[in-house]
């Protein structure tokens, strides 16, 4: 089998019940239910899950380098957006 | 072991756990063999593990046979790499489907669907066995070799019923072993006993089901189920094929040629 026949698959682990699902890395495979059975094998071997999502890598939509500015500048001047730049009134207590 | 199992001598318990981890053995060391030589990485891991589930169970299964022998002997000093490493070709006493080369990946994969689904049904039926430890293995084999069976379908559909090439290596490799399936469904007069007594397995009622399952996935994955007559035996009775010697001499050269040695 070619490798250009097979699609790059981003995987996400749930490590214990109740955590969230965290990337754990990526794999080629040549379909979904594939990729989940190599998700099985290559990062699950050491019971680092109870739970596998895989995602084509393709389908993921990310921020680009480029749009650093227009992103996520903007909010390094804005303090009052953090809860520690307000102070809070004696009377309110331990929040 | 219950009451009931020490009606049969325990020399037979012991042949008969030796041969099922014979049969094992030797496929997981057929699957190593893949090891770094794969199609691609994803499936290399894959087939590895797959190959080391098998030599878990090989161990189980020689460990207990180990157990036994020494308390037959009276000996403390006899352990799974005896059974491994030490015993000769016409000792070995695996089915002759789980010995042959390696062949292509067509070749593996036909083997495998065919070695998966019989055991899902073999380790099905150990699970009742009125001997405990072999039940007992079988509970723990049962999960993996579900994973087995899904894999193993998965590559005959994707083969099968891929390109043309991946079509006429999958049905040649077909047309290669369905000879060799026969004599899974065989019993020879050391397993009648054990099948008399509820210890082993009757595999010659396993045949129905297999034929069903495996003919629903070779013709899903638009492949023909052989029909030829000829049929090949002998491995329960250690005659093989020609391509276990060498199997056997890359197996155990490390342990013949160095006894004891740890890592």
């Amino acid at each position: 089998m070619s490798l250009e026949k097979l699609e790059l698959f981003e995987v996400f682990l749930r490590s214990k019940r109740g955590l969230d699902h965290k990337h754990a890395g990526s794999l080629h495979a040549e379909d979904k239910e594939q990729a989940l059975e190599y998700a099985r094998d290559v990062y699950t071997r050491r019971s680092e899950g109870v739970s596998i999502w895989v995602v084509k890598s393709n389908d993921i939509c990310a921020s680009q380098e480029d749009d650093s500015d227009s992103f996520f500048d903007p909010s390094d001047d804005k303090p009052y957006r953090h809860a520690t730049y307000y102070d809070i009134p004696k009377e309110v207590g331990t929040m | 072991m219950t009451s009931s199992t020490e009606t049969v001598s325990t020399q037979d318990i012991i042949d008969y756990a030796a041969r099922l981890g014979d049969d094992a053995l030797v496929i997981g060391h057929r699957l190593s063999e893949w090891v770094s030589k794969a199609p691609f990485v994803e499936e290399d891991i894959a087939l590895g593990n797959v190959a080391l589930d098998f030599l878990g169970h090989a161990r189980m299964y020689y460990t207990y046979a180990a157990d036994v022998s020494n308390k037959q002997n009276g000996t403390d000093d006899i352990t799974e790499d005896n059974f491994a490493y030490l015993r000769d070709e016409r000792q070995f006493q695996n089915h002759l489907l789980h010995e042959l080369h390696k062949g292509d990946f067509a070749y593996t994969t036909a083997r495998q669907l065919l070695v998966d689904v019989y055991n899902k049904y073999f380790i099905e039926q150990l699970k009742d066995s009125n001997d405990e430890t072999l039940a007992a293995i079988a509970v723990k084999a049962a999960k993996e070799t579900r994973y087995h069976c899904r894999r193993s379908k998965d590559w005959t559909l994707r083969l099968g019923d891929g390109t043309s090439e991946s079509h006429e290596r999958m049905q040649l490799a077909l047309n290669d072993i369905w000879g060799y399936t026969h004599e899974l469904f065989e019993l020879d007069e050391l397993e009648q006993r054990l099948v008399d007594a509820g210890v082993a397995v009757d595999c010659t009622v396993l045949k129905a089901d297999w034929l069903k399952e495996v003919t629903a996935i070779i013709e899903e994955a638009t492949l023909t189920v052989p029909d030829q007559e000829w049929a090949v035996r002998g491995g329960r009775q250690g005659y093989h094929t020609e391509h276990l010697g060498h199997l056997l001499t890359e197996m155990q050269f490390v342990h013949r040629s160095f006894p004891g040695a740890k890592w």
